[in-house]
């Protein structure tokens, strides 16, 4: 339980720490699409050096970033396979009905299993110095020209710091749990896939119920703190936007330019 | 039949994700001789949780080892052996209400037992047994009952129940009373004590109301930042104020009434008075009342 990291904040004195949100999740959502034009090695290689930049720029350690690369591995694994599998083009080494490996299988194959672990770097850089209730002020603030089209965006920030505020508890319950029915006797990670299935049961009703009562406080001391949706609220954090993040998204933007002249 | 638990040397720490907490268990030596009912008291943070995890293995020890009967937990111990321990070894968790989860009462008492490998005949029996003994009647229907539809305290008592149907030699309960009332809490452990008693258990527990310690303890356990700095006798322990109040620990009512009375009049009280009955004796035999 303790070993997931992806959505983790580590604190740290950065320079990432201190970056705007905002310019943070830009560059993400840039990062999410140049990660697409990396389609030759030169680009390729690009864009990793960039990513291992920016890892060592965050302060964290690069076994932190592996270990959140660790529980996505077999998606990353089976999407490589797809592609190696059912792509064709170039020589063909191997054939059989609709099965083909092909060079350009596998060369697309790496390109996929490159992107994907980029992808991963990258966002984990994002949640690993950015507070989460920093990431919700800046995907509020980025979400709120769609106000005018009336989606409730103060809502959603709402439902999404609550939300992120409540996962350590979750995990800390989810931990408290499992020791409580391990005493019991269970054990996890053993015996049959069913058997495996069977051992959650125990662990997810009481997750459920404590969960549910939460919310239920929870609902009950916003509504006697006089929370009423719909109302403008004003903002207790500001976020300050300051030359570094101006210059960070213009870094991006040359990223981008590079790599379209290296395509 | 009762077992001996015994530290040696037992350092700890919690792994959060790749950062290891500073070690939250400091060199900790113990030996809880067979049959006693020991209170382990501290500050919050002391490292008492983690002092009763280490007991069966649900936290392994860094350096050094525990003894738990004749099963010895070491750093690297395998898992399977660990079921062996956590039969023996029956851990009631802060709120342990928390952990129900079964459709109905029987089911969920009968959890911990089944997991162990006893038979369904016997599940059922120590089922009822335990559901008796915590005051939970299996006549009156209660055994049929979703346990999320009970009160907290009746709760507690089936989780409690759940523990003390697995027969273990070993009690361990981390503050079994907390968050009740105090009938609900006396009764808790009143029962707790008899079932310690007529069993012959080594029971270990932990509290912060020294009142309870003085009622239903034999031994007491001081922790403070992850080491035990004091294991003696009840009587011990709250003889020796001035260390007491360099960790902040509160003095049984009694205890706290005798000093205030010995400063008031000057005069010493003979022995170290921990009820008000001993207190009122005392008062007595010096001739203050
Ligand atoms: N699951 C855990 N993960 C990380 N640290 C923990 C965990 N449980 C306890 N700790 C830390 O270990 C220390 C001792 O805690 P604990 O054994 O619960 O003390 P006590 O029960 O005396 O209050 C505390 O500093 C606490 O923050
Ligand atoms: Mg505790």
């Amino acid at each position: 339980m303790n070993k997931l990291i992806l959505g983790r904040y580590f604190p740290g004195e950065s320079v990432l720490h201190y970056m705007d949100p905002r310019a943070k999740l830009l560059a993400g959502f840039i990062f999410i699409f140049i990660v697409f034009l990396a389609s030759n090695w030169q680009t390729l290689a690009l864009l990793t050096s960039f990513t291992f930049f920016v890892m060592c720029l965050s302060g964290v350690s690069f076994k932190v970033y592996l270990r959140g690369v660790r529980p996505l591995i077999w998606l990353i694994l089976f999407t490589v396979f797809l592609q190696v599998l059912f792509r064709s083009g170039g020589t063909v080494y191997f054939d059989w009905g609709p099965i083909t490996i092909s060079h350009n299988g596998i060369i697309n194959g790496v390109y996929i299993f490159f992107r994907f672990v980029l992808i991963i770097f990258f966002t984990t850089v994002i949640t690993l110095t950015t507070k989460p209730i920093e990431l919700t002020d800046g995907i509020y603030f980025l979400l709120s020209p769609l106000e005018k089209l009336k989606v409730p965006v103060d809502e959603i920030a709402l439902m999404l710091s609550i939300s992120l505020r409540f996962i350590p508890n979750l995990l800390d319950e989810t931990q408290k749990v499992m020791d409580a029915q391990r005493a019991r006797g269970t054990e996890f990670g053993e015996g049959s896939l069913l058997k495996q299935m069977k051992t959650l049961v125990p662990i997810f009703l009481p997750l459920y119920e404590s969960s549910l009562n939460r919310a239920e406080d929870m609902a009950n001391v916003m509504e006697v703190r006089g929370y009423q949706s719909g109302l403008t609220r004003s903002n207790f954090r500001r976020l300050t936007w300051h030359t570094k993040d101006t210059l960070a998204l213009v870094t991006m933007a040359l990223l981008t330019l590079g790599l379209l002249l290296l395509q | 039949m009762a077992m001996q638990v015994k530290l040696s040397g037992v350092k700890a720490d919690y792994q959060l994700g790749p950062i290891r907490s500073p070690l939250v268990l400091n060199g900790v030596d113990l030996t809880l001789s067979s049959g006693s009912l020991t209170a382990v008291v501290g500050h919050t943070g002391a490292g008492k949780s983690s002092l009763l995890k280490m007991l069966n293995g649900l936290l392994l020890p860094t350096e050094g080892e525990v003894q738990v009967g004749d099963a010895t937990i070491k750093p690297n111990h395998s898992k399977k052996a660990l079921k062996e321990i956590r039969k023996k070894v029956g851990m009631v968790f802060q709120f342990p209400e928390s952990q129900l989860f079964a459709e109905t009462v029987e089911k969920d008492i009968s959890f911990g037992p089944l997991n162990f490998g006893f038979s369904r005949d016997e599940v059922l029996k120590r089922a009822y047994e335990a559901a008796m003994q915590v005051g939970i009647d299996p006549e009156g229907g209660m055994m049929e009952k979703s346990p999320f539809t009970l009160s907290g305290g009746q709760k507690r008592r089936v989780a409690i129940a759940g523990i003390l149907a697995m027969d273990p030699d070993i009690l361990v309960l981390d503050e079994p009373g907390a968050g009740l009332d105090p009938a609900g809490k006396k009764e808790i452990l009143t029962l707790i004590q008899s079932w310690h008693k007529t069993r012959n258990l080594t029971t270990i527990l932990v509290t912060h109301d020294m009142e309870d310690v003085v009622r239903y303890a034999d031994n007491v356990v001081v922790m403070e930042k992850g080491k035990v700095v004091m294991h003696d006798t009840v009587y011990n322990v709250f003889a020796d104020v001035e260390k007491l109040a360099e960790w902040h620990l509160d003095l049984p009512d009694a205890r706290r009434l005798q000093l205030k009375i010995e400063h008031e009049t000057g005069k010493q009280l003979p022995g170290v008075c921990l009820t008000p009955e001993e207190l009122a004796d005392a008062l007595i035999e010096v001739g203050l009342v």
